[in-house]
């Protein structure tokens, strides 16, 4: 008869074994195996620059669905939000490691995420906003995750090849992100009339901030007409079958992209910071 | 009319989660979950069911939908069939010596 | 609940029989499922410890949840934000095992948060530094593998079959805390100060967690007769003790007790005695987190009724679509 014994115990000897660790403990470097060496050709700080913009916008959007954590609105959404939080936040983590590598400094993702201030951060507004309802964070997700699957698209075939894979990557992911939110927000629009109301709110809260979205940036070098035109139609196809309307509010209100942003994003970083900040000697 | 329903009634149905754990293999039942719709069964089954991989096709039915060999509680007869537990490695002693297991 | 009609003799005999029947099965260590006969007290107890048990994973998601968005590295962040997922995912095969009982979901969520039904009382103490991450996946979590691997052989199959998907798991979780623990005791003083406050806080409320002594549980005994549990409180109590010790002085932190050690007669640790008065004040809604919890279940739960409504509408709109579809 076999004996319950408790797993294999964490003592001493386990602890510096990290490859036999279960998931998720042995990632120190996202981009661990992989070249990085930057090719000829390329612009350094140039590469870095894009990276950094769209790891912000994954490690803001990643933070914003944290927050949904024992919140959600049913058990099972817990999971799938949590999914898509991760996936960002695995985004991010591979964008700021390419990116540290890409300018020289070596800096590490840490020193992205946690000390630089507010106005270093060069996320679009959209992500900062705060979670409103689950229609808000739903409708968000839909504009978000198409939006980048887009962008990410383009990315596959990028000169650095580091950043090609990273994109092809995400775009699994991101694929899983729109179709989850394109359900929800179909859910919302032909649910009850309350459902109805809060996904039209929604619609006209986050409309405003379109506009940024395809404002043509300098280091990101995809072709933001198209970007537009498949986003806007593919949000649209959703928003016929959910019975709702994109109001033509749309007006190019931004500047995340230059630091400017709204009086939300500090918010944010106070609290995404805060323990890192309090004692930066110590060791994690 | 749905808007006239009392709250309570939002529980949605429950759904039987089968996985496909690997190619080769047959569907394996491995429990189930609460959906409005079999999409959305079917979103849940891969969030809940494989976070790490543990499959490569999933089917989901609806609980109150499946035909089973024992319709009610009379029949005791039906072996245990489904206690596959000693298949699984931490089901086993393994001696302290051995490291990482 | 079984609908049987008492009309003859010949039923109750009948009755005897499937007893017998779930009797010689739970003697041959073999495992009850869902459709089989089972006598009323044994579902009821299922229902009870394994709802118990569900809540905890979902009540227990808070104290840690709470430090997700505020993770010192993005690295901590991510297997925070896994492990506190995985403890939603083990909610939910545990209320999936008690729905094979015929519980329903909802109702035993109502039972939770109108304070009807109870969640391990450990998950009521406040989380006030990043440290508490650590020794909570250490210590509470190992605690509840000492617990979880011997109900793996539980004698109900879903039950146990929910176990085994969830030790799988908890390991995950007990060493991504343990090597959290191993890298601040090897920074700042601060750091080594914050641990050691840590495992000041949380070492007796995690012998706690193996419940009151083996004299004072007055339904151990059945539950281990079912074999629905395998080993008494006090058992497992000591096995967590010898388990933590070694992991303890590795560590290089101190167990705040001044009777533990080892004696060599038994081959086990001695230690103290838990303030089981501590653990009925906590148990019955006196301890320092109690409300805040159930609320923010509540309050999860109630802001989530216009959405789970509105997925019922949709599907109920769609199902009546195909319907007018199929007849045109
Ligand atoms: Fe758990
Ligand atoms: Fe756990």
């Amino acid at each position: 008869m076999h004996d319950d014994h408790v797993h294999p115990s964490p003592s001493g000897e386990h602890v510096e074994a990290d490859g036999q660790w279960a998931f998720g403990t042995g990632f120190e470097d996202p981009l661990y195996g992989a070249d990085t060496t930057v090719p000829d050709g390329i612009d350094g700080a140039e590469l870095a620059s894009c990276c950094v913009l769209l790891a912000d916008d994954a490690l803001i959007a990643a933070q914003r669905l944290a927050q949904w954590c024992t919140n959600a609105p049913e058990l099972e959404e817990e999971l799938a939000l949590a999914n898509i939080g991760l996936d960002l936040l695995g985004q991010a983590r591979h964008l700021y490691a390419r990116a540290g590598r890409a300018d020289g400094t070596g800096r590490g993702e840490d020193a992205y995420a946690y000390f630089r201030d507010p106005a270093e951060f060069r996320n679009v507004r959209l992500v900062e906003l705060p979670n409103g309802d689950y229609a808000f964070s739903v409708v968000r997700l839909l504009v978000f995750a198409t939006w980048r699957l887009e962008l990410f698209t383009r990315l596959t075939d990028t000169p650095d090849p580091v950043l090609a894979a990273i994109a092809s990557k995400s775009i699994k992911e991101l694929d899983y992100h729109r179709s989850y939110a394109a359900q929800w927000v179909v859910r919302l629009g032909d649910g009850t009339a309350e459902s109805r109301l809060r996904a039209q709110r929604a619609l006209d809260e986050v409309a405003p901030h379109l506009g940024e979205l395809f404002t043509p940036h300098e280091h990101l070098r995809v072709d933001v007409a198209s970007v537009r035109a498949e986003t806007t139609a593919i949000v649209s196809r959703v928003l016929d079958t959910a019975g709702l309307v994109l109001p033509i509010t749309e007006s190019a209100t931004g500047g995340g992209r230059d630091g400017l942003h709204t009086e939300h994003l500090p918010a944010l970083l106070a609290e995404l910071q805060s323990v890192a900040r309090a004692d930066p000697q110590a060791t994690w | 009319m749905t808007d006239a329903t009392p709250r309570t009634s939002a529980q949605w149905p429950l759904y039987e989660v089968f996985v496909r754990g690997k190619r080769g293999l047959n569907h394996v039942h491995v429990g189930s979950l609460h959906a409005a719709d079999e999409r959305m069964a079917l979103t849940h089954a891969r969030d809940l069911y494989t976070r790490r991989n543990e499959g490569v096709s999933i089917w989901v039915v609806r609980s109150d939908l499946i035909t089973a060999s024992t319709p009610d509680e009379r029949d005791p007869f039906f072996a245990p069939s489904g206690d596959k537990v000693y298949r699984h490695p931490t089901f086993y002693d393994i001696p302290a010596d051995v490291p990482h297991i | 609940m079984t609908g049987f009609e008492t009309t003859s003799l010949e039923e109750s005999d009948f009755e005897l029989r499937l007893h017998e029947q779930f009797d010689d099965t739970i003697a041959r260590d073999q495992r009850i499922e869902p459709r089989d006969w089972m006598p009323d007290g044994y579902r009821r107890t299922l229902i009870r410890q394994i709802a118990q048990h569900a809540h905890s994973e979902i009540i227990g998601m808070q104290p840690e949840g709470e430090w997700i968005t505020r993770a010192p590295s993005l690295r901590r962040k991510a297997i925070l934000f896994a492990k506190v997922q995985d403890e939603a995912g083990h909610g939910l095969y545990l209320y999936s095992a008690a729905e094979t009982l015929g519980a329903d979901r909802a109702d035993l969520t109502q039972r939770l948060i109108d304070g009807r039904q109870k969640y391990s009382s450990i998950f009521n103490y406040p989380t006030p530094t990043f440290a508490d991450v650590g020794v909570i996946a250490w210590l509470v979590d190992g605690a509840a593998i000492c617990n979880q691997v011997p109900l793996c052989r539980s004698s109900f199959g879903p039950y146990a079959r929910a176990m085994v998907r969830v030790c799988k798991e908890e390991s995950f979780h007990q060493r991504q805390g343990y090597e959290l623990l191993s890298t601040m005791m090897r920074g700042t003083d601060h750091q080594r100060a914050t641990v050691q406050d840590a495992v000041d806080r949380w070492w007796w409320p995690s012998l706690m967690m193996f419940g009151p002594p083996d004299g004072d549980s007055p339904n151990s005994e059945q539950s281990m007769a079912w074999r629905i549990k395998r080993h008494t409180n006090d058992e497992l109590r000591q096995r967590f003790v010898d388990m933590t010790v070694p992991q303890a002085a590795a560590l290089g932190v101190t167990l705040p007790d001044p009777e533990l050690r080892w004696n060599e007669e038994r081959g086990r640790h001695d230690f103290g005695t838990p303030d089981w008065s501590e653990l009925h004040r906590v148990i019955t809604g006196d301890g320092p987190c109690n409300t805040e919890r159930v609320a923010r279940r509540r309050a999860a739960h109630e802001d989530g009724a216009w959405v789970r409504e509105a997925a019922s509408a949709h599907a109920a709109t769609q199902a009546a679509r195909a319907r007018e579809g199929a007849a045109a």
